[in-house]
């Protein structure tokens, strides 16, 4: 479209180019040879020193500026390169002693309960050797007193009696048939007492 | 005067007249715009490398971003061989882009719509390439008018052909800028004439025209610079590896 339109336009100015042509004898001031060595002049002056001044100050100053931004931007990459991989290693260094020290203290943490186990095994056997020699002996001082204790009732009993008998009576008795019939009557009523 | 669409390629003196022998060098209304443009494209291009930072301020990074994209031109065309002349076809890009934008300014004057102007540099161009041409190949060179796996009963048709594409080389380069500078300007004055003449009524269509225009002359003066530079990587790229 814009094509079209510079194409129709192009075509159209010439119309009035050729009027102009036709209006001003001079016709196209490019073809008018007056200016033509100044402007050569110039060109070549202007455009001489540019190109040195571009070509000997300025363009080598960019180039520079341009590879010693690549360069640093290499060095910098090798550089993050570098500590990348030095974290990586101190990483893989990190969890190493991570998962050994938890090994160790697994280990650790077994001895103590095993060792700890066999403390409480050894303290209890020891207790229950105590305790049960305690228990055998009380039981054997029980047996004892168990088998003590209808002689010394009797022997209360007997003495008992004779006492009150005494003090009821005012009479002397014959302890031998007071403990008669208390043996008497224990015996009758040994079951009633000691519940065996 | 003004309404003559031509009379803004009027060259005029400025100053008194020079003279060099019989050859008149007065300082012209052309040699203020050459030098208003070598002098922006130093004072840029000195702004833009002077600080070497790595994150680059504007005026640095459109020095970095021409100096790239202009060497990548040449590397792209010419191939490495073509270094040496980088400094030379920068400049030449340089200096087509900035004369072809300075005359797109309003009441300036376009250096490079005057064919003597754009003349001298292709014939510059077309005379050092030919003898970087002689002196990399000596008479091999020759062998550029002699295109391989051509029939020999066409051969000497080719190379007159060849002979005559190459020496209307220069011709064809210079013109190309001229004529696209020149017409683009033209235009541009006939549909402001336009404009004035057909008043607040009907001067839209040719505003609005004139609108466009200056967008697409824009990008005609980059493009003619970037044609001008890439045809002269180009040749160089004959000259310098002759692969016919």
């Amino acid at each position: 479209m814009v094509k079209k339109i510079y194409f129709q336009s192009i075509f159209f100015s010439f119309f009035f180019i050729k009027e102009a042509f036709a209006a001003e004898s001079g016709g196209m001031p490019q073809l008018n040879p007056e200016f033509w060595v100044s402007q050569i002049f110039w060109l070549i002056l202007t455009f001489g020193i540019m190109y040195l001044v571009l070509s000997k100050l300025i363009l080598p100053k960019i180039s520079n500026n341009l590879e010693s931004r690549k360069s640093q931007i290499l060095e910098n990459i090798e550089a993050a390169e570098k500590q990348r991989e030095d974290s990586d290693a101190k990483l893989k260094e990190y969890d190493e002693i991570i998962s050994k020290s938890k090994l160790e203290a697994n280990s650790i943490f077994n001895q103590a309960r095993e060792k700890a186990l066999k403390d409480i095994g050894a303290k209890r056997e020891v207790l229950d050797k105590q305790i049960d020699n305690e228990i055998a002996e009380a039981e054997k001082e029980i047996d004892a007193l168990r088998k003590k204790a209808p002689d010394k009732i009797n022997k209360i009993a007997i003495e008992t009696s004779s006492e009150l008998l005494q003090k009821l009576i005012g009479a002397e008795v014959n302890n031998s048939s007071i403990s008669a019939i208390v043996d008497d009557l224990s015996k009758r009523n040994v079951d009633k007492y000691y519940g065996n | 005067m003004a309404a003559n669409p031509m009379s803004q390629f009027d060259v005029y003196r400025i100053g008194p007249e020079i003279k060099v022998g019989a050859f008149d060098i007065s300082f012209t209304n052309a040699s203020l715009f050459m030098i208003l443009s070598t002098v922006s494209i130093l004072l840029i291009f000195n702004f833009g490398s002077k600080k070497n930072s790595i994150l680059p301020n504007k005026i640095q990074l459109l020095a970095e971003l021409s100096y790239t994209f202009v060497s990548k031109m040449i590397s792209d065309t010419a191939g490495s061989k073509a270094k040496p002349y980088f400094a030379f076809i920068f400049s030449l890009f340089m200096f087509v882009l900035f004369c072809n934008m300075f005359g797109m300014i309003p009441y300036t004057f376009t250096v490079t719509s005057h064919i003597i102007v754009t003349f001298v540099l292709a014939a510059f161009i077309f005379i050092g390439v030919t003898v970087i041409g002689f002196i990399k190949h000596g008479f091999g060179y020759l062998k550029l008018f002699v295109p391989s796996g051509v029939p020999a009963v066409l051969l000497p048709l080719i190379v007159v052909i060849e002979i005559i594409s190459y020496l209307s080389r220069p011709i064809s380069l210079s013109v190309r800028l001229f004529a696209n500078m020149m017409a683009g300007h033209t235009m541009m004055k006939v549909f402001g004439g336009f404009v004035i003449s057909l008043g607040i009524v009907g001067g839209w269509l040719p505003l609005s025209f004139s609108v466009a225009l200056t967008g697409l002359e824009i990008l005609v003066a980059f493009l003619q610079a970037y044609v001008f530079a890439i045809l002269t990587c180009i040749y160089l790229n004959d000259a310098l590896n002759l692969h016919h």
